[in-house]
């Protein structure tokens, strides 16, 4: 985790991904997280339409919920990269929730990779709590974007175990619809997976586990120890000068 | 080398320039390059699609949010997109992507992230209609983290949008339609037709700048785009009647450059606002109230205000005269503030 604590929304990932022998911070842009639900699609279409028209083989992969899919900027970001042919991967995290709200409530779709034949895209449904699933499907999506073949809408069946915040009792939905999300738990089964099919010992894992623990916790202690920002950094990046 | 323009020449001259001179320079709109199209919606754009094909002169479908959104990405990422909405007042249709995302990526990833894209808008009244004639200043000036130009002469507008597209920082570029001109080739029945000797070569205006088109003694009067105009107009006639007014053209509201006001205020101790957009909350508002706190003691009169009622601009010719300030008004009011 990058030890520096405005860049503590970086999230280290995907390492397949890139052929590239450089280091993983140089693969990865990440804009800030976006408060708009949804606005980051249209974004990302953008980043997307920049690189190809730069000659790069870079890829945007924009990431939201169920909930997103429903907002303007979902439809107008899609079909500008349906039709402009952008290298982007759209990733849609359903997990069956947007806030307190049922997805059931929020649209008449079970599956909002139905929505990519309106823009000429394929919908690829993959299973969200599959780890090796989910790394197929997404390199499948990366690899034709990168071949010039244009967006993919891949939808990731999961579940939301907390609640919307931090504050949010869940009154909304019952202890048995999480208790069956949890037995699918896609961290379990890795760990499952890379004993049967890989040899990984228990002990290995644990201390997989435990660096992951580490350094998280590591990156908290280290952001909350950081003094307050001086005050007159508040009028500093409204525009470059 | 200087060929006389108006204003739609002008805007094409600098994108021509800016696009052969720069290639993450594209430009991207509704209608905009099509075959044996129009330009978009004010012949602008006309023929440059020929010269810098369809990638850089991207059509899109009707899209206001995936435009000026898929502009802030593409800024993102290295390029310096050209974004044009085809009625300045369907901005509105985009109003997150370009106050919530635009405006406050760079802030918001503290400097890592800039957005140096340019929004163009065609704007003001030409009867057609209370959402076809909007100016829309208020809002963005009103935004931290944009910056906004509107210029009044083809001079300043060809100077102001290549400083606007090079600039890294994004800026809503407010074109009165009234002012695109004959070379444009349509033409609006109420249109000024403005030239200037605009230069061949390449060239800048600074953005947040003003200035001053006709110095005089007795009263200063602020005007941006076609009430600037009709503020010179305005002002032979009070010249005629011994009212010397002194003209400032309110090119770029955002940064706002205050010290020519000020001291056009200490000299003329009047001061008449011109705008055209609705007068409550207008960028006339903000310019009084700063004149009030730093050029108050050289008053000698409130300061004036002449602009929009607040109403939704009227469609038919007869109402949207009363609405809209004429050279008349301009002239009354110049009277009104400094009886003599």
């Amino acid at each position: 985790m990058p030890r520096n604590a405005s860049r503590c929304f970086w999230i280290s990932c995907w390492s397949d991904f890139s052929t590239a022998t450089d280091s993983p911070r140089s693969w990865v842009t990440v804009p800030p997280s976006n408060a708009i639900v949804g606005a980051n699609i249209p974004i990302a279409t953008g980043m997307a339409l920049g690189y190809k028209l730069r000659s790069t083989d870079s890829v945007a992969v924009s990431f939201f919920g169920d909930g997103a899919s429903n907002i303007g900027a979902f439809h107008e970001g899609l079909n500008l990269a349906a039709v402009a042919n952008a290298p982007v991967v759209f990733v849609c995290e359903n997990n069956l929730y947007g806030a307190s709200t049922h997805i059931s409530k929020a649209t008449l779709l079970d599956d909002i990779a139905a929505r990519a034949h309106s823009y000429g895209m394929p919908g690829v449904i993959v299973d969200g709590m599959d780890v090796e699933a989910v790394h197929q499907a997404a390199a499948k999506a990366v690899a034709r974007a990168r071949s010039g073949s244009g967006p993919t809408l891949l939808e990731a069946k999961t579940y939301r175990y907390s609640g919307h915040s931090r504050g949010d009792p869940c009154g909304y939905r019952d202890e048995e619809e999480v208790a069956l999300w949890h037995k699918r738990d896609p961290v379990l089964r890795c760990r499952g997976l890379l004993a049967d099919e890989y040899g990984v010992t228990a002990a290995t894992l644990d201390q997989i586990e435990q660096e992951c623990q580490s350094q998280v916790e590591d990156a908290v202690a280290f952001a909350q120890a950081e003094p307050d920002p001086e005050i007159h950094t508040c009028c500093e990046n409204v525009f470059k000068a | 080398m200087t060929q006389s323009m108006g204003m739609a020449e002008a805007l094409r001259s600098a994108m021509r320039t800016a696009m052969q001179q720069d290639e993450t320079v594209f430009l991207l709109g509704e209608d905009i390059g099509i075959a044996g199209g129009f330009g978009g919606g004010f012949t602008v754009t006309l023929g440059l699609a020929d010269e810098f094909g369809h990638d850089r002169v991207m059509d899109t479908p009707i899209a206001e949010t995936a435009i000026v959104g898929a502009s802030v990405g593409a800024a993102m990422a290295g390029m310096r997109p050209v974004a044009e909405m085809q009625y300045g007042d369907f901005v509105f249709c985009a109003m997150d992507q370009v106050v919530n995302q635009a405006a406050k990526m760079r802030y918001m990833s503290n400097g890592q992230f800039s957005v140096p894209m340019v929004l163009r808008l065609p704007v003001g009244s030409t009867r057609r209609g209370a959402q076809h004639a909007q100016c829309s200043d208020a809002y963005f000036m009103h935004t931290p983290g944009l910056k906004v130009a509107c210029p009044s002469t083809p001079y300043d507008t060809k100077g102001l949008l290549l400083a606007a597209i090079r600039d890294d920082d994004p800026v809503v570029f407010l074109e009165h339609k009234l002012l695109y001109g004959t070379g444009g080739r349509r033409q609006e029945s109420t249109s000024v037709d403005v030239l200037s000797e605009v230069p061949e070569e390449d060239y800048e205006v600074p953005l947040g700048t003003v200035q001053v088109r006709r110095e005089g003694q007795d009263i200063t009067i602020l005007a941006n785009m076609l009430m600037l105009h009709r503020a010179l107009a305005a002002a032979e006639e009070l010249a005629a009647a011994g009212v010397s007014a002194e003209i400032i053209d309110m090119r770029c509201l955002a940064p706002l450059d205050l010290n020519p006001l000020v001291e056009s205020v200490e000299k003329t101790n009047h001061v008449l606002i011109v705008e055209e957009d609705n007068i409550t909350g207008g960028w006339g508002a903000e310019v009084a109230a700063r004149l009030g706190e730093q050029a108050f003691y050289h008053l000698d009169a409130p300061i004036a205000r002449l602009a929009a009622p607040d109403i939704p601009v009227p469609c038919a010719a007869a109402l949207e005269r009363v609405c809209v300030p004429q050279v008349e008004d301009i002239i009354r009011e110049a009277q009104r503030v400094t009886p003599e």
